[in-house]
C-alpha cells in the first residue's frame, strides 16, 4: 500500500485556473474540456464531463462495490478499506502490452482526495449528479464552485424510509419537488389505519412518488432493509457514468420505462450481451461483468443488494458462483 | 400540461425485454417479468423472482383473501399493480424462533391485537413489521414483490419464468 501522501496539489494554472494533484503515482491534470490521467506507464484522456460525473458517484458511493470504472481504461477497486486506483488493469489490451498499473491506498485518505479534485474542477451551475438536460456544462476554465450539489449524502434508511426517527420521505416543503419527467406519476400516499400504540409500527409510503422526488441520477439509496437486504432504488436518465463491475451478483428490478444495459465481460471488457430492461423486469447482474446503462427518459430502477461482507471473498475464491442461480 | 409518459406495467398491459446475447448464456442474467410471473400464478404463491444467497425477492398475485402469515424478520411489500389491504395483528407472543428465515402461514389466527391496516396501490411500499401477523386483501387481481428470506412458502420455478435461450 502507498505510503506517500494522499495527494498534492499544484498552484491554480495560470490560464485554465485549475490545479494539477498528484495522488501515490498518479498524476491528474485539467483543461476547458479534458481531463488528462498519467501514471509510470502510460497517460489517458477523458472529457471533463465524462471524469467528473464518474468522480462524483465514487464519492457519493464510498468506492461502492467492487469495481467503478471511469472509462475503459481508468478506475478504482474497493477492498472496503483499501482502494485500488489502476489504469488499464481491466482492459485486455493495456495488459497485454503491459502498460496497466495499480496502487493501493487506504481509503479514507484517497476518498478526501477525490474530494479536493471534485470540488477544484466543479464550476459553479455544474451539477455532476444531474441529467446533462437539468444542468449547466461542465466545460470552460475554471469558474467558481458547486459544492451544494457534490457534497449531497447519500440516503440510507436504517429500516424504511418515513419510519418515525429514519429517512424523511420526498416533498416539495423539504426541497424535493416533482421532477419534469415524472410530472405525470401520482403522489398519491397510501392509507394508514393504525389502532392506538401502533403508529410507529403500521407504516408505508409511496416509493413512486418518492423517486419521481429525487433530484439525481444514477444514485442507489437505501429505502428498505432485511438484514442484509438492502433495496436500494433511483432515477436513471442518460447513461450511468460508470461502468461497474460487482464483486457480487445485483439485481436490477425496472419500476417504470426502460433501460438498456451493454455488459461486458468484468476483466477484459469484452461485449457479452445487451440487456434491455422493460417495466416489471427484474435480473441479475452476474458477478464477473461489467454493466453501463442508458435511459432515454428518467426512469424509476430498484436496484437490489446483498451487503454481507462475506460475499466477494467467497466469489473470489470460488467458494461461492458468479450467478445467483443454476437451472 | 406536461406531455410526458411514465410507463408502468400491469397485469393487463406490460412488455418485457431480453437479453441480448452477444457473448453469454441467457440464464446467467434471471430474466423474468413480475407481470408475467403474476399473469400465470396463483393467489398468494409466493414466487422467487430473485434470490443473493439466502434472500429473495417474491412475487406474489394478490387476488381474494389470503392467510395469515407471519416471520421472525421485517418484510417489505411493494404493489406494482392494483391495490391491497394488508392487515397487521399482534400476537401475545412471538410464534417463531427469532433465527427463523421466511414466512409462514397460519391455519387460524393466535390471540392478540389488531395493529391497524394499510391500504396500499400502484409504487406504496409497506412495512410488514417482524413478529406481527399479516394478511392481503385484494377485491381485484393485484400484483406485489415481497423483499424478504427464502423460507418454506419461497417457490423457485426459475426455468419456467426466465429467458432460457
Amino acid at each position: 500500500m502507498s505510503a506517500k501522501p494522499a495527494i498534492t496539489a499544484s498552484e491554480p494554472d495560470n490560464y485554465y485556473g485549475y490545479r494539477s494533484f498528484h495522488i501515490g503515482g498518479f498524476a491528474f491534470r485539467r483543461d476547458e474540456y479534458f481531463v488528462h490521467v498519467a501514471w509510470p506507464k502510460g497517460n489517458h484522456t477523458l472529457s471533463a464531463e465524462v471524469f467528473l460525473r464518474a468522480l462524483q458517484r465514487d464519492v457519493a458511493w464510498n468506492f461502492f462495490y467492487g469495481t467503478v470504472n471511469f472509462d475503459g481504461v481508468f478506475g478504482t477497486l474497493n477492498h472496503y478499506g483499501t482502494v485500488d486506483m489502476f489504469a488499464g488493469r481491466f482492459n485486455d489490451a493495456y495488459v497485454k502490452a503491459g502498460l496497466d498499473y495499480s496502487e493501493t491506498f487506504a481509503a479514507g485518505p484517497l476518498m478526501a482526495s477525490f474530494k479536493t479534485i471534485l470540488d477544484d474542477w466543479t464550476n459553479r451551475g455544474y451539477d455532476p449528479f444531474a441529467a446533462p438536460e437539468e444542468t449547466a456544462r461542465p466545460y470552460g476554465r475554471k469558474n467558481g464552485e458547486n459544492r451544494a450539489a457534490i457534497e449531497r449524502l447519500r440516503v440510507t434508511a436504517e429500516r424504511m424510509v418515513g419510519l418515525p426517527g429514519d429517512t424523511p420521505r420526498r416533498s416539495d416543503t423539504n426541497g424535493y419537488p416533482v421532477n419534469r419527467h415524472f410530472a405525470d406519476v401520482p403522489q398519491d400516499e397510501p392509507e394508514i389505519h393504525p389502532e392506538p400504540g401502533f403508529e410507529g409500527e403500521v407504516s408505508a409510503f409511496s416509493l413512486f412518488a418518492y423517486l419521481s422526488r429525487s433530484d439525481v441520477t444514477w444514485n442507489p439509496s437505501v429505502c428498505s432493509v432485511v438484514k442484509e437486504s438492502l433495496y436500494c432504488p433511483t432515477s436513471e436518465e442518460f447513461i450511468l457514468p460508470v461502468e461497474h463491475g460487482n464483486d457480487r451478483v445485483e439485481w436490477f428490478m425496472q419500476l417504470s420505462d426502460e433501460i438498456i444495459w451493454e455488459v461486458k465481460h468484468k476483466d477484459t471488457g469484452a461485449p457479452r450481451a445487451r440487456v434491455v430492461m422493460k417495466a416489471g423486469d427484474i435480473c441479475a447482474m452476474p458477478a464477473d461483468i461489467r454493466h453501463q446503462g442508458f435511459s432515454a427518459k428518467r426512469s424509476m430502477l430498484l436496484v437490489w443488494e446483498n451487503n454481507s461482507a462475506q460475499i466477494p471473498d467467497l466469489i473470489a475464491s470460488g467458494k461461492a458462483p458468479v450467478v445467483p442461480v443454476r437451472f | 400540461m406536461s406531455d410526458v409518459k411514465t410507463i408502468f406495467g400491469s397485469l393487463q398491459s406490460f412488455h418485457k425485454g431480453g437479453v441480448e446475447v452477444i457473448d453469454d448464456d441467457p440464464r446467467n442474467y434471471v430474466f423474468s417479468n413480475v407481470f408475467d410471473v403474476a399473469a400465470k400464478a396463483k393467489a398468494f404463491e409466493r414466487i422467487a423472482v430473485g434470490k443473493n444467497f439466502e434472500y429473495v425477492v417474491e412475487c406474489v398475485r394478490a387476488e381474494g383473501t389470503s392467510p395469515w402469515y407471519t416471520c421472525a424478520h421485517d418484510e417489505f411489500a411493494l404493489v406494482l399493480d392494483g391495490k391491497v389491504e394488508i392487515r397487521l395483528f399482534k400476537p401475545d407472543r412471538a410464534l417463531l424462533a427469532p433465527d427463523r428465515s421466511g414466512a409462514v402461514a397460519l391455519t387460524e389466527r393466535p390471540t392478540g391485537r389488531a395493529m391497524g391496516r394499510i391500504l396500499a396501490g400502484r409504487g406504496h411500499l409497506a412495512l410488514l413489521p417482524k413478529n406481527a401477523l399479516y394478511q392481503f386483501h385484494a377485491e381485484a387481481p393485484s400484483v406485489m414483490t415481497i423483499q424478504t428470506i427464502q423460507g418454506p412458502l419461497t417457490i423457485e420455478r426459475w426455468a419456467e419464468i426466465c429467458q432460457t435461450a
